[in-house]
Protein backbone atom coordinates (compact mmCIF):
# COMPACT_ATOMS: atom_id res chain seq x y z
CA UNK A 1 0.00 0.00 0.00
CA UNK A 2 1.34 3.21 -1.17
CA UNK A 3 1.87 5.79 2.33
CA UNK A 4 0.42 8.71 0.81
CA UNK A 5 -2.48 7.48 -0.35
CA UNK A 6 -5.56 8.23 1.67
CA UNK A 7 -8.00 5.88 3.50
CA UNK A 8 -11.14 6.14 4.78
CA UNK A 9 -11.25 8.21 8.85
CA UNK A 10 -7.73 8.88 8.72
CA UNK A 11 -5.95 12.28 8.71
CA UNK A 12 -3.86 12.83 5.59
CA UNK A 13 0.02 12.85 6.18
CA UNK A 14 2.92 13.26 4.03
CA UNK A 15 6.16 11.31 5.37
CA UNK A 16 9.09 13.56 5.85
CA UNK A 17 11.25 12.04 2.78
CA UNK A 18 8.39 13.29 0.35
CA UNK A 19 7.97 16.67 1.95
CA UNK A 20 12.09 17.16 1.75
CA UNK A 21 11.87 15.95 -2.19
CA UNK A 22 8.77 18.55 -2.71
CA UNK A 23 10.70 21.55 -1.26
CA UNK A 24 13.88 20.44 -2.33
CA UNK A 25 12.99 20.78 -6.20
CA UNK A 26 10.78 24.01 -4.86
CA UNK A 27 14.02 25.74 -3.38
CA UNK A 28 15.85 24.40 -6.69
CA UNK A 29 12.70 26.39 -9.03
CA UNK A 30 13.13 28.73 -6.51
CA UNK A 31 16.38 29.49 -6.66
CA UNK A 32 17.02 29.23 -10.82
CA UNK A 33 13.78 31.57 -11.34
CA UNK A 34 15.09 34.20 -9.26
CA UNK A 35 18.39 33.86 -10.21
CA UNK A 36 17.61 35.91 -13.43
CA UNK A 37 14.50 37.45 -12.84
CA UNK A 38 12.36 39.01 -9.54
CA UNK A 39 9.07 37.73 -10.23
CA UNK A 40 8.55 36.37 -6.47
CA UNK A 41 10.49 39.29 -5.20
CA UNK A 42 7.46 41.87 -5.15
CA UNK A 43 4.67 39.77 -2.78
CA UNK A 44 7.29 38.09 -0.54
CA UNK A 45 8.95 41.76 0.17
CA UNK A 46 5.79 43.28 0.66
CA UNK A 47 4.45 40.82 3.18
CA UNK A 48 7.67 40.18 5.30
CA UNK A 49 8.81 43.90 4.77
CA UNK A 50 5.47 44.55 6.81
CA UNK A 51 5.93 41.92 9.68
CA UNK A 52 9.80 42.22 10.60
CA UNK A 53 10.33 45.83 9.67
CA UNK A 54 8.40 47.43 12.38
CA UNK A 55 10.30 46.06 15.23
CA UNK A 56 13.33 46.66 13.76
CA UNK A 57 12.52 50.57 13.71
CA UNK A 58 11.82 50.51 17.39
CA UNK A 59 14.30 48.43 18.44
CA UNK A 60 17.18 50.23 16.75
CA UNK A 61 15.53 53.71 18.00
CA UNK A 62 15.45 52.42 21.42
CA UNK A 63 19.36 50.90 20.87
CA UNK A 64 20.28 54.22 19.76
CA UNK A 65 18.30 56.14 22.70
CA UNK A 66 20.58 54.10 25.11
CA UNK A 67 23.76 54.85 23.68
CA UNK A 68 22.94 58.73 23.74
CA UNK A 69 22.18 58.25 27.16
CA UNK A 70 25.51 56.46 28.18
CA UNK A 71 27.32 58.65 25.97
CA UNK A 72 25.72 62.16 27.49
CA UNK A 73 27.38 60.73 30.95
CA UNK A 74 30.51 59.93 30.15
CA UNK A 75 31.18 63.04 28.08
CA UNK A 76 30.02 65.91 30.68
CA UNK A 77 33.01 66.04 32.22
CA UNK A 78 35.41 65.85 28.65
CA UNK A 79 32.88 68.05 27.19
CA UNK A 80 33.50 71.09 29.64
CA UNK A 81 37.01 71.01 28.63
CA UNK A 82 36.62 70.93 25.07
CA UNK A 83 34.30 73.77 24.94
CA UNK A 84 36.86 76.16 26.68
CA UNK A 85 39.92 74.87 24.09
CA UNK A 86 37.06 75.29 21.40
CA UNK A 87 36.13 78.77 22.30
CA UNK A 88 39.50 79.72 21.54
CA UNK A 89 39.52 77.56 18.65
CA UNK A 90 36.35 79.53 17.66
CA UNK A 91 38.08 82.93 17.74
CA UNK A 92 41.08 81.82 15.64
CA UNK A 93 38.74 80.42 13.13
CA UNK A 94 37.06 83.79 12.75
CA UNK A 95 40.23 85.68 12.19
CA UNK A 96 41.14 82.74 9.57
CA UNK A 97 37.38 82.70 8.23
CA UNK A 98 37.02 86.21 7.18
CA UNK A 99 41.13 86.07 5.15
CA UNK A 100 39.16 82.82 3.12
CA UNK A 101 35.91 84.88 2.77
CA UNK A 102 38.16 87.12 0.66
CA UNK A 103 40.26 84.25 -1.25
CA UNK A 104 36.87 83.17 -2.15
CA UNK A 105 35.31 86.37 -3.34
CA UNK A 106 38.23 86.60 -5.56
CA UNK A 107 37.58 82.50 -6.63
CA UNK A 108 34.37 83.18 -8.00
CA UNK A 109 35.28 86.26 -9.83
CA UNK A 110 37.92 84.30 -11.51
CA UNK A 111 35.53 80.74 -12.07
CA UNK A 112 33.09 83.23 -13.54
CA UNK A 113 36.38 84.57 -15.80
CA UNK A 114 36.53 80.70 -16.82
CA UNK A 115 33.08 80.04 -17.32
CA UNK A 116 34.14 76.55 -14.93
CA UNK A 117 30.44 75.44 -14.12
CA UNK A 118 30.10 72.67 -11.48
CA UNK A 119 30.34 69.97 -13.19
CA UNK A 120 27.12 68.21 -11.86
CA UNK A 121 24.42 69.52 -9.83
CA UNK A 122 23.69 68.49 -6.30
CA UNK A 123 22.03 64.77 -6.52
CA UNK A 124 18.69 64.43 -4.59
CA UNK A 125 19.22 62.79 -1.31
CA UNK A 126 16.91 61.13 1.03
CA UNK A 127 17.95 59.94 4.50
CA UNK A 128 17.55 56.63 5.98
CA UNK A 129 18.04 54.50 9.12
CA UNK A 130 19.85 50.75 9.38
CA UNK A 131 17.67 48.34 11.02
CA UNK A 132 19.38 45.22 10.39
CA UNK A 133 22.54 43.96 9.39
CA UNK A 134 23.22 40.79 7.51
CA UNK A 135 22.16 37.54 9.15
CA UNK A 136 25.18 36.07 8.24
CA UNK A 137 29.07 36.24 8.97
CA UNK A 138 30.02 35.88 5.08
CA UNK A 139 28.27 39.05 3.22
CA UNK A 140 27.76 42.33 4.30
CA UNK A 141 24.63 44.03 3.88
CA UNK A 142 22.50 45.89 5.87
CA UNK A 143 18.34 46.85 5.80
CA UNK A 144 17.06 49.94 5.79
CA UNK A 145 13.64 51.75 6.70
CA UNK A 146 12.77 53.20 3.82
CA UNK A 147 11.19 52.00 0.61
CA UNK A 148 9.69 51.92 -2.98
CA UNK A 149 7.11 53.90 -0.64
CA UNK A 150 9.83 56.41 -0.39
CA UNK A 151 10.90 56.82 -3.76
CA UNK A 152 13.39 54.12 -3.42
CA UNK A 153 14.74 51.65 -6.52
CA UNK A 154 16.96 48.91 -7.10
CA UNK A 155 20.42 49.94 -8.08
CA UNK A 156 20.38 53.42 -6.66
CA UNK A 157 23.77 54.68 -4.58
CA UNK A 158 23.65 54.93 -1.05
CA UNK A 159 26.75 56.98 0.67
CA UNK A 160 27.41 58.16 4.16
CA UNK A 161 30.06 60.35 5.81
CA UNK A 162 30.62 61.60 2.01
CA UNK A 163 31.96 58.11 0.32
CA UNK A 164 30.08 55.71 -1.26
CA UNK A 165 28.84 52.69 1.01
CA UNK A 166 26.70 50.09 -1.56
CA UNK A 167 24.30 49.87 -3.68
CA UNK A 168 20.50 49.07 -3.20
CA UNK A 169 20.21 45.27 -4.42
CA UNK A 170 16.80 44.65 -3.18
CA UNK A 171 13.50 46.75 -2.18
CA UNK A 172 10.55 46.34 -0.76
CA UNK A 173 7.87 49.07 0.23
CA UNK A 174 9.11 49.91 3.40
CA UNK A 175 12.89 48.74 3.45
CA UNK A 176 15.50 48.47 1.13
CA UNK A 177 18.79 45.77 1.46
CA UNK A 178 21.98 47.97 0.78
CA UNK A 179 25.03 45.81 -0.66
CA UNK A 180 28.02 47.35 0.95
CA UNK A 181 30.81 47.89 -1.41
CA UNK A 182 33.30 45.82 1.47
CA UNK A 183 31.26 42.91 0.97
CA UNK A 184 32.76 39.65 -0.78
CA UNK A 185 30.24 39.72 -3.42
CA UNK A 186 30.88 43.55 -4.54
CA UNK A 187 32.81 44.87 -7.61
CA UNK A 188 32.68 48.66 -8.14
CA UNK A 189 34.24 50.12 -11.16
CA UNK A 190 36.50 53.01 -9.73
CA UNK A 191 39.10 55.80 -11.13
CA UNK A 192 41.60 57.96 -9.70
CA UNK A 193 40.52 61.21 -8.91
CA UNK A 194 44.31 62.92 -10.19
CA UNK A 195 44.50 61.28 -13.25
CA UNK A 196 41.58 59.47 -13.98
CA UNK A 197 43.06 55.68 -14.55
CA UNK A 198 40.42 52.94 -14.50
CA UNK A 199 40.14 50.18 -11.84
CA UNK A 200 37.81 47.64 -10.01
CA UNK A 201 37.62 47.87 -6.39
CA UNK A 202 36.13 44.47 -5.09
CA UNK A 203 35.32 43.53 -1.54
CA UNK A 204 36.98 40.68 0.66
CA UNK A 205 36.09 39.10 3.29
CA UNK A 206 39.94 38.34 4.40
CA UNK A 207 40.64 42.25 4.31
CA UNK A 208 37.60 43.46 6.10
CA UNK A 209 39.15 43.32 9.31
CA UNK A 210 42.06 45.13 8.28
CA UNK A 211 40.38 48.14 7.34
CA UNK A 212 41.06 47.94 3.63
CA UNK A 213 39.86 46.73 0.29
CA UNK A 214 41.19 45.51 -3.11
CA UNK A 215 41.29 46.95 -6.39
CA UNK A 216 43.17 45.46 -9.35
CA UNK A 217 43.10 45.90 -13.15
CA UNK A 218 44.32 49.38 -12.76
CA UNK A 219 46.46 50.29 -15.70
CA UNK A 220 48.82 53.50 -14.92
CA UNK A 221 51.54 52.88 -17.74
CA UNK A 222 52.93 56.25 -16.67
CA UNK A 223 53.43 55.70 -12.95
CA UNK A 224 51.55 59.15 -11.91
CA UNK A 225 49.19 57.24 -9.53
CA UNK A 226 50.55 57.71 -5.72
CA UNK A 227 49.64 56.21 -2.42
CA UNK A 228 46.96 58.84 -1.13
CA UNK A 229 45.66 59.18 -4.16
CA UNK A 230 41.44 59.89 -4.28
CA UNK A 231 39.88 57.15 -5.81
CA UNK A 232 35.96 58.03 -7.29
CA UNK A 233 33.32 55.90 -9.37
CA UNK A 234 33.90 56.13 -12.52
CA UNK A 235 32.49 57.71 -15.41
CA UNK A 236 32.00 54.04 -17.77
CA UNK A 237 29.91 52.38 -14.34
CA UNK A 238 26.26 51.61 -15.21
CA UNK A 239 25.50 52.04 -11.97
CA UNK A 240 27.41 53.62 -9.73
CA UNK A 241 26.98 58.05 -10.13
CA UNK A 242 30.85 59.00 -11.26
CA UNK A 243 32.91 61.23 -8.81
CA UNK A 244 31.49 59.40 -5.70
CA UNK A 245 34.34 59.32 -3.47
CA UNK A 246 35.51 55.68 -2.51
CA UNK A 247 38.59 55.41 -0.48
CA UNK A 248 42.48 56.57 -0.40
CA UNK A 249 44.97 54.43 -1.67
CA UNK A 250 46.51 52.23 0.82
CA UNK A 251 49.15 50.08 -1.21
CA UNK A 252 50.40 49.63 -4.51
CA UNK A 253 51.52 46.76 -5.88
CA UNK A 254 52.53 45.35 -9.79
CA UNK A 255 50.80 42.60 -11.31
CA UNK A 256 53.26 39.97 -12.39
CA UNK A 257 51.98 40.48 -16.07
CA UNK A 258 53.71 44.05 -15.55
CA UNK A 259 50.67 45.82 -17.10
CA UNK A 260 48.34 46.37 -14.25
CA UNK A 261 48.62 46.93 -10.76
CA UNK A 262 46.55 45.96 -7.72
CA UNK A 263 47.08 47.11 -4.26
CA UNK A 264 44.23 48.13 -1.45
CA UNK A 265 42.94 51.21 -0.74
CA UNK A 266 41.21 52.53 2.77
CA UNK A 267 37.29 53.61 2.31
CA UNK A 268 36.25 56.74 3.25
CA UNK A 269 33.29 55.48 5.11
CA UNK A 270 33.99 53.89 8.62
CA UNK A 271 31.73 50.44 8.04
CA UNK A 272 31.38 49.83 11.75
CA UNK A 273 29.72 52.97 13.20
CA UNK A 274 27.45 53.03 10.36
CA UNK A 275 23.78 54.46 11.39
CA UNK A 276 22.14 56.52 8.74
CA UNK A 277 22.64 56.72 5.40
CA UNK A 278 21.81 58.71 2.47
CA UNK A 279 20.11 57.02 -0.47
CA UNK A 280 20.95 59.06 -3.73
CA UNK A 281 17.71 58.89 -5.68
CA UNK A 282 19.21 59.92 -8.88
CA UNK A 283 19.71 56.71 -11.31
CA UNK A 284 22.72 56.51 -13.50
CA UNK A 285 20.40 56.06 -16.88
CA UNK A 286 18.32 58.70 -15.65
CA UNK A 287 21.03 61.42 -15.62
CA UNK A 288 22.39 60.16 -18.64
CA UNK A 289 19.08 61.12 -20.66
CA UNK B 1 -2.42 25.54 15.87
CA UNK B 2 -1.14 27.00 19.18
CA UNK B 3 2.54 25.27 18.02
CA UNK B 4 2.20 26.67 14.69
CA UNK B 5 2.34 30.66 16.40
CA UNK B 6 4.43 29.61 19.16
CA UNK B 7 7.11 28.80 16.38
CA UNK B 8 6.71 31.49 13.96
CA UNK B 9 6.97 33.94 16.47
CA UNK B 10 9.94 32.19 17.93
CA UNK B 11 11.05 32.26 13.79
CA UNK B 12 10.43 35.79 13.92
CA UNK B 13 11.98 36.58 16.97
CA UNK B 14 15.19 35.06 16.36
CA UNK B 15 15.48 36.27 13.32
CA UNK B 16 15.25 40.14 14.32
CA UNK B 17 17.38 39.26 17.57
CA UNK B 18 20.38 38.07 15.60
CA UNK B 19 20.06 40.57 12.89
CA UNK B 20 19.71 43.70 15.16
CA UNK B 21 20.76 43.10 18.93
CA UNK B 22 23.46 40.13 18.63
CA UNK B 23 25.27 42.82 15.47
CA UNK B 24 26.15 45.20 19.10
CA UNK B 25 27.24 42.03 20.86
CA UNK B 26 29.63 40.86 18.01
CA UNK B 27 32.93 39.02 18.69
CA UNK B 28 35.32 40.15 16.57
CA UNK B 29 32.77 41.20 13.90
CA UNK B 30 31.34 37.31 14.31
CA UNK B 31 27.55 36.84 14.90
CA UNK B 32 26.19 33.79 16.52
CA UNK B 33 23.93 32.08 14.30
CA UNK B 34 20.36 31.67 15.93
CA UNK B 35 18.38 30.38 13.14
CA UNK B 36 20.65 26.93 13.07
CA UNK B 37 19.70 26.74 16.99
CA UNK B 38 16.03 26.70 16.33
CA UNK B 39 16.23 24.46 13.44
CA UNK B 40 18.26 21.89 14.55
CA UNK B 41 16.72 22.36 18.06
CA UNK B 42 12.91 22.12 16.52
CA UNK B 43 14.59 19.24 14.35
CA UNK B 44 16.25 16.13 17.19
CA UNK B 45 13.20 17.06 19.40
CA UNK B 46 10.15 16.92 16.88
CA UNK B 47 11.66 15.24 14.18
CA UNK B 48 12.51 15.44 10.69
CA UNK B 49 9.03 16.90 9.44
CA UNK B 50 9.48 19.32 11.68
CA UNK B 51 12.93 20.21 11.65
CA UNK B 52 12.67 20.45 7.80
CA UNK B 53 9.43 22.67 7.72
CA UNK B 54 11.16 25.12 10.17
CA UNK B 55 14.53 24.99 8.54
CA UNK B 56 12.90 26.01 4.94
CA UNK B 57 10.89 28.88 6.95
CA UNK B 58 14.13 29.82 8.20
CA UNK B 59 16.22 29.82 5.53
CA UNK B 60 13.46 31.81 3.66
CA UNK B 61 13.71 34.38 5.63
CA UNK B 62 16.81 34.90 5.33
CA UNK B 63 16.81 34.68 1.71
CA UNK B 64 14.56 37.14 1.16
CA UNK B 65 16.57 39.51 3.22
CA UNK B 66 19.72 38.57 2.77
CA UNK B 67 20.20 36.36 -0.27
CA UNK B 68 21.09 37.38 -3.55
CA UNK B 69 18.41 35.25 -4.75
CA UNK B 70 15.85 32.99 -3.13
CA UNK B 71 16.28 29.59 -1.81
CA UNK B 72 19.82 28.54 -1.16
CA UNK B 73 19.73 29.17 2.88
CA UNK B 74 16.03 27.92 2.89
CA UNK B 75 18.06 24.92 1.01
CA UNK B 76 20.23 24.59 3.28
CA UNK B 77 18.52 24.92 6.34
CA UNK B 78 15.98 22.78 5.35
CA UNK B 79 18.45 19.79 5.31
CA UNK B 80 19.87 20.69 8.56
CA UNK B 81 16.55 20.37 9.92
CA UNK B 82 16.06 17.20 8.39
CA UNK B 83 19.12 15.32 9.21
CA UNK B 84 18.53 16.72 13.28
CA UNK B 85 15.53 14.91 13.09
CA UNK B 86 16.93 11.58 12.51
CA UNK B 87 18.28 11.88 15.85
CA UNK B 88 14.61 12.74 17.37
CA UNK B 89 15.12 9.12 18.14
CA UNK B 90 17.90 9.00 20.52
CA UNK B 91 16.85 12.47 22.21
CA UNK B 92 16.01 13.30 25.62
CA UNK B 93 15.41 15.95 27.31
CA UNK B 94 17.16 15.51 30.11
CA UNK B 95 20.80 15.38 28.23
CA UNK B 96 22.71 18.20 27.26
CA UNK B 97 25.54 16.48 25.43
CA UNK B 98 23.30 15.84 22.44
CA UNK B 99 22.02 19.05 21.85
CA UNK B 100 25.10 20.82 22.00
CA UNK B 101 27.05 18.27 20.05
CA UNK B 102 24.51 18.44 17.09
CA UNK B 103 24.15 22.44 16.95
CA UNK B 104 27.47 22.82 16.93
CA UNK B 105 28.23 19.97 14.15
CA UNK B 106 25.23 21.65 12.35
CA UNK B 107 26.29 25.03 12.29
CA UNK B 108 30.05 23.63 11.08
CA UNK B 109 28.56 21.87 8.31
CA UNK B 110 26.59 25.14 7.20
CA UNK B 111 30.01 27.18 7.51
CA UNK B 112 31.69 24.82 5.52
CA UNK B 113 28.43 23.89 3.05
CA UNK B 114 28.16 28.03 2.87
CA UNK B 115 31.90 28.36 2.09
CA UNK B 116 32.05 25.64 -0.86
CA UNK B 117 28.81 27.10 -2.42
CA UNK B 118 29.27 31.03 -1.81
CA UNK B 119 32.93 30.91 -1.65
CA UNK B 120 34.98 28.47 -2.80
CA UNK B 121 33.05 28.14 -6.31
CA UNK B 122 34.59 31.93 -7.01
CA UNK B 123 38.23 30.22 -6.62
CA UNK B 124 38.83 31.54 -3.11
CA UNK B 125 40.58 28.86 -1.93
CA UNK B 126 41.89 29.75 1.40
CA UNK B 127 40.04 27.48 3.59
CA UNK B 128 42.09 28.18 6.51
CA UNK B 129 41.51 31.69 6.92
CA UNK B 130 37.78 31.38 6.09
CA UNK B 131 37.30 28.37 8.36
CA UNK B 132 39.60 29.72 11.51
CA UNK B 133 37.95 33.20 11.21
CA UNK B 134 34.43 32.92 10.34
CA UNK B 135 33.42 29.41 10.33
CA UNK B 136 34.65 28.06 13.85
CA UNK B 137 34.50 31.73 15.72
CA UNK B 138 30.29 31.52 14.57
CA UNK B 139 29.89 27.24 16.03
CA UNK B 140 31.83 28.74 19.13
CA UNK B 141 29.55 31.64 19.73
CA UNK B 142 26.93 29.91 18.87
CA UNK B 143 27.19 27.14 20.96
CA UNK B 144 27.62 29.69 24.03
CA UNK B 145 24.14 31.31 23.22
CA UNK B 146 22.90 27.95 22.63
CA UNK B 147 23.53 27.18 26.45
CA UNK B 148 20.79 29.96 27.43
CA UNK B 149 18.25 29.66 24.57
CA UNK B 150 18.34 26.04 24.30
CA UNK B 151 16.59 25.53 27.54
CA UNK B 152 14.10 28.24 26.73
CA UNK B 153 12.95 26.44 23.80
CA UNK B 154 13.28 22.88 25.40
CA UNK B 155 10.73 24.45 28.70
CA UNK B 156 8.50 25.50 25.94
CA UNK B 157 8.00 22.94 23.88
CA UNK B 158 7.52 20.53 26.75
CA UNK B 159 4.16 23.19 27.65
CA UNK B 160 2.80 22.91 24.20
CA UNK B 161 3.37 18.89 24.16
CA UNK B 162 1.79 18.61 27.83
CA UNK B 163 -0.81 20.93 26.11
CA UNK B 164 -1.90 18.51 23.30
CA UNK B 165 -1.61 15.74 25.07
CA UNK B 166 -4.52 17.13 27.20
CA UNK B 167 -6.46 17.60 24.37
CA UNK B 168 -5.82 14.80 23.02
CA UNK B 169 -7.02 13.04 26.29
CA UNK B 170 -10.49 15.10 26.25
CA UNK B 171 -11.18 13.72 23.04
CA UNK B 172 -10.92 10.24 23.81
Amino acid sequence: MSPIIKRKGERFTLPSKYLLFILTLLCTVLMLVTFGTDVFNGPLNTTVGYVIVPFGQGISRMGEWLANRTEELSQIRSLLQENESLREQVAQLTEENTLLQQDKYELNQLRELVSLDEQYGEYNKVGARIIYRDSGNWYSSFIIDKGTEDGLSIDMNVIAGGGLVGIITAVGPNWARVTSIISDNSNVSAMTLATEDNLIVSGDLQLMSEGVIAFSQMVDSKNQVEVGDKIVTSNISDKYLPNILIGYLHTINRDTNNLTKSGYLTPAVDFEHLGEVLVITDLKQQIGE
Amino acid sequence: MGRKLVVTLFIIVCFILQCSVFHSLAFAGIIPNLMIILTSAFGFMRGEKEGLIIGFFCGLLSDIFFGSFLGFYALVLMYIGFVNGKFSRVFYPEDIKLPIALIVTSDLSYGILCYILMFLLRSKFNFTFYFISVILPEALYTTVVTIFLYPIILRVNEKLEAGERKREQKFV
